[in-house]
């Protein structure tokens, strides 16, 4: 890996950073550091809370997937592009609190109810009646290395064994205190959040190694989308984790699972925002065919596409934006216009096929997939707009400024004008406001190549009877329509390091410090050699020393770097 | 009025029948003379804040009165508001000044107005909700509570550094919160504690105070999160303890009817049909102490008609106005609308009676938006109102023309006359610490 210097404002941050976190480095100490210069950076560590995917799946593991959660979420928060670095901002309100906590003791009850206690409690307590010391330990010890992610201390377990007890002879029942004492470490910071903790001593440079337990979180969120299992907490136990091999033979075993596609498609979900899709709402007299179910196939059909490509295929990312192949229901058939055959018996849940687009159709790649073309379209239209903001920030990384105030859009108001029926002729004329011109010139021409596609992703050739013009260029490359702009957007430079960046802020929870700059670049580097297969780029970061390093604690928002390095 | 039953007889009675008269129903008599305060203890009905936000603004020329102070008359667009005239207070020609910061429309006004600035990344501000709640809110089961009218789960309320407080967006999802199997009537005849809230909170304290000894090495950004957690967390030890006390009663409070909702969205019929319903359960629950500070969130940008590929947000960009009328037709349906379901919410509050007052006498409601004019997405010449005395602290009735003044100006005037200790309130241009004296009674 390249070195370079350390910048003195990535310096002046860190050590800033070290000294509010209390992490007990000083600043001559971390001067010292930089003098002999030339190493890489590590940004600070980060504490995330669970996302609801994440709570969910704990809650399946640890006690079987007929226990159901019963509750709302707290909303999450999109940050620098993604919800898994919103996780490294967010703490809890008080009404979150509430449903957190609500939430937990509707989880703990069903455990102790008569249909789930003789399965997931290891043991029967000495008399019901009562509190039993032994199997209180025995039950919340296992179930809280499972739910924190690493063996409980033993204050913690005696706390746990305590608060049991209380309640067991204040109820009476040795199964309530199981409840309460459940309950109360279901809504413990320590599972609603995942801290990365450090290991106390710094290395010879200055920077912190996660704890061996912390790294296999970090590890196992990055790979699965979820807390470690059984065998990867024994194995952190047994100090595997420690070296090369042993974390190799991790990363190798978490990515031959067929968990490793839950942990992807997590990522790519949040890549592409496309948990929006379960929210998202039509206007049913403009688009009856639209409902929430075809949202959720809209969702899947995406992911499904994609899986193929980076999983299955192990094939080159950038292929998702020219790839005519993709997984259709019946329902969305109806949408794209392409009838599909479900053959399934009566009842049976709606089947996938398999689907090629013909050579010739401008439907290829996911930008003209439902999931993109009506999530970043208004209720009741399309919005070359927003699409084209959506090509710029979602797949390309890049940032549109907000519009200036006090704008006057009078010109292109008037969607009856005779004169401007289409949306890119309303647009142009929109666009010859310089204030607005800046803007619309790098967002529009990549939004209007998809205006064959409406508001649902319909395909359509004319608006107000006049025949749509779908041409465009990005980056000084013309082309005449989706499958033009899909094509463009594969030899674009910025699609594969979107991908990498976000790959790489999705596991660290935040942007890249400036110090991982280069770490960064020749992840990326090793990505184009390699084919830009994804896969391989998750096992380069997930195998790297580098992503369990941090200079320090959690920092507090203001050290945080604020912009993307290697990006833009 | 017949036999007058003073508070002396009451409290006669009530010690010498024993327990028989905790059965007794509450009536107008437990109230002094003007209905603001419980006549058993002297203590007056405790005041209460709320928010209605309505994103988008109004129509230029529509909205400011000709007239400024008590003789003013209500453009055409606040018409509606006419049998209130003497309950509200319209404040025009305020301003949400950027200070250099670039514009991010429909958002930077929202957090100049509740927040009182922009906050940079390190400082994300808590809204003046959220102070106020922490001064009047801290002895009620919920400390504030947060609703949205078009199904969405925004709110404008927040902790400082914290996400924003989640919104209900379903009324029978708030009705189960407020008067589920949680629920304890002030009025109930018995009271008996809950042997499982009694252990519950026991555990609670014990396990978070073990919790909090052993957490007291943590870096700065994790130190603030756990606070706030903790405070989550004190919070519910509270709910709990006052689930545990017998409630004070509250004469006036009923429970409100479980009613069936339409299903939450963004359409008009909808966000109106359940904006009624969440209306009459606020009020309920205002009554009923349950909460003292509520954050109502319309959720403006959304709406929309059924049939209608624009929503208000996108007609106010691309509608064109109408040459006849002199504005843009769909935009001022929307207006319309949303200010005649504010105007029924206010009437709502008024028609609980309280003694001689109404629930809105003692709330204080602040009514705010995010541009003055969103077609242009104006920051200056902002409205806005406040509703109802706020227990008589609030004078009203009057227009004031506060051009130029920053909006924060009634932000701080409201935390002020709820109890929040604050004399300046606010960031640079944004920062003020001239209360409106001519609204302060």
């Amino acid at each position: 890996m390249k070195r370079r210097m350390m910048g003195d404002a990535a310096l002046v941050a860190m050590a800033a950073g070290l000294l509010m976190s209390g992490a007990g480095v000083d600043v001559a100490r971390a001067a010292a550091v930089s003098k002999d210069a030339a190493v890489h950076i590590p940004g600070a560590a980060v504490t995330r809370r669970l996302s609801p995917s994440q709570y969910e799946a704990t809650i399946r593991d640890v006690f079987g997937p007929t226990v159901t959660l019963g509750g709302r979420f707290e909303p999450e928060v999109r940050r620098d592009g993604l919800l898994a670095i919103g996780q490294g901002y967010v703490s809890v309100t008080s009404t979150g609190m509430q449903q957190y906590e609500a939430m937990s003791r509707a989880i703990a009850a069903q455990v102790i109810d008569e249909r789930h206690r003789d399965i997931v409690i290891p043991c029967k307590p000495a008399d019901a009646k009562t509190a039993d010391d032994a199997c209180a330990a025995m039950f919340l010890g296992k179930v809280g290395r499972a739910l924190y992610g690493r063996p409980l201390t033993k204050d913690e377990l005696g706390t746990q064994v305590v608060a049991s007890n209380m309640a067991a002879k204040e109820l009476k029942d040795f199964y309530q205190g199981m409840w309460l004492s459940l309950a109360s470490m279901l809504a413990s910071p320590e599972f609603l959040f995942r801290e990365e903790k450090l290991k106390a001593k710094a290395d010879k440079n200055g920077w912190y190694d996660l704890e061996p337990y912390a790294k296999a979180s970090k590890l196992s969120f990055f790979l699965w989308n979820a807390r470690p299992d059984a065998q990867l907490l024994t194995a952190t136990e047994k100090g595997e984790l420690d070296n090369a091999r042993g974390l190799k033979k991790q990363v190798d075993r978490l990515m031959a699972s067929p968990r490793f596609e839950e942990g992807l498609r997590a990522f790519f979900t949040d890549m592409y925002g496309l948990d929006e899709l379960d929210t998202m709402t039509k206007d049913a007299v403009i688009y009856p065919k639209f409902d929430s179910r075809i949202a959720a196939d809209a969702k899947e059909q995406t992911l499904r596409t994609v899986m193929n490509v980076v999983l299955e295929q192990n094939g080159d990312y950038r292929d998702i934006f020219v790839t005519p192949k993709t997984y259709l229901t019946r329902r969305l058939g109806a949408i794209y216009g392409v009838p599909i055959v479900n053959d399934a018996a009566n009842g049976a849940p709606e089947q996938w096929q398999a689907y090629e687009f013909a050579k010739d159709d401008p439907r290829v790649g996911i930008v003209s997939h439902m999931s993109f073309l009506a999530l970043h379209s208004p209720p009741g239209r399309s919005s070359p707009t927003l699409r084209g903001k959506a090509l710029r920030e979602v797949m390309m990384c890049q940032k549109v400024p907000a519009p200036p105030a006090a704008v006057e859009f009078k010109i292109v108001q008037d969607t009856s004008n005779p004169d401007y029926k289409t949306a890119r002729a309303r647009l142009t004329v929109h666009a010859t406001n310089p204030v607005c011109a800046g803007c619309h010139k790098i967002i529009d021409p990549l939004g209007l190549a998809l205006e064959n596609f409406d508001g649902t992703g319909a395909y359509r050739l004319t608006e107000n009877g006049v025949p749509i013009d779908t041409s465009g260029a990005l980056n000084g490359v013309s082309f005449n329509n989706a499958a033009g702009l899909g094509k463009a957007m594969h030899d674009s430079p910025a699609t594969a390091d979107c991908v990498l960046n976000r790959l790489v802020s999705y596991g660290l929870g935040r942007l890249p410090a400036k110090g991982e700059t280069e770490w960064v670049k020749a992840l990326g580097k090793g990505f184009a050699d390699d084919g830009y297969r994804v896969r391989d780029l998750v096992r380069a970061i997930a195998t790297d020393p580098a992503f369990y390093k941090a200079s320090g604690p959690s920092v507090p928002a203001e050290a945080k770097p604020e912009k993307s390095q290697a990006a833009n | 009025m017949g036999v007058k039953i003073t508070r002396r007889t009451v409290l006669r009675g009530a010690m010498g029948a024993g327990a028989v008269t905790v059965g007794i129903p509450f009536l107008d008599c437990y109230l002094n003379d003007s209905g603001t305060a419980l006549a058993a203890t002297g203590t007056p009905l405790p005041v209460v804040f709320g928010t209605w936000f309505q994103d988008l603004g109004f129509n230029p020329g529509r909205w400011v009165p000709a007239k400024t102070g008590f003789d003013f008359e209500n453009n055409v667009e606040l018409k509606v508001f006419d049998p209130y005239k003497k309950k509200m207070n319209l404040v025009s020609g305020l301003q949400y000044y950027l200070d250099g910061k670039p514009l991010e429309t429909h958002a930077t006004g929202v957090e100049i107005v509740t927040t009182g600035g922009i906050a940079s990344q390190a400082e994300a501000m808590a809204s003046a909700d959220s102070l106020i709640a922490d001064t009047i809110g801290t002895r009620t089961r919920f400390r504030s509570l947060e609703v949205a009218f078009n199904g969405g789960r925004q709110s404008r309320s927040k902790r400082a550094n914290a996400a924003n407080n989640p919104s209900e967006p379903s009324p029978v999802a708030l009705y189960t919160r407020i008067f589920g199997p949680d629920f304890k009537d002030p009025n109930a005849a018995d009271f008996k504690p809950d042997p499982v809230v009694m252990t519950r909170k026991s555990v609670l304290s014990y396990v978070t105070e073990q919790r909090k000894k052993a957490m007291s090495e943590v870096g700065a950004a994790d130190r603030v999160r756990l606070d706030q957690y903790f405070t989550a967390i004190r919070e519910i030890e509270q709910q709990l303890a006052l689930e545990l006390q017998r409630p004070e009663p509250l004469p006036q409070c009923t429970v409100a009817e479980k009613r069936d909702e339409v299903k939450p969205s963004s359409l008009i019929p909808a966000v109106v049909a359940n904006g009624k319903l969440f209306s009459e359960l606020l009020a309920h629950a205002v009554a009923c102490g349950q909460t003292r500070v509520f954050n109502i969130n319309i959720g403006s940008q959304g709406l929309r008609t059924e049939g209608s590929a624009q929503t208000w947000h996108g007609f106010t960009h691309e509608e064109a106005i109408d040459e006849k009328l002199g504005y843009q037709k769909e935009v001022t349906f929307f207006i319309t609308t949303a200010t005649k379901m504010c105007a029924d919410f206010v009437g709502v509050l008024d028609a609980y009676q309280e003694g001689a007052g109404t629930l809105l006498d003692r709330c204080g409601l602040m009514w705010m938006t995010d541009h003055g004019y969103a077609r242009t997405h104006t920051m200056d010449n902002i409205p806005v109102m406040t509703f109802g005395s706020a227990g008589g602290r609030l004078r009203t009735g009057q227009h004031i023309s506060a051009v130029g003044d920053p909006a924060t100006r009634v932000g701080l005037t409201m935390q002020q006359i709820m109890g929040v200790p604050v004399s300046t309130w606010g960031v640079q241009s944004n920062q003020t610490s001239k209360t409106m004296s001519e609204i302060v009674a």
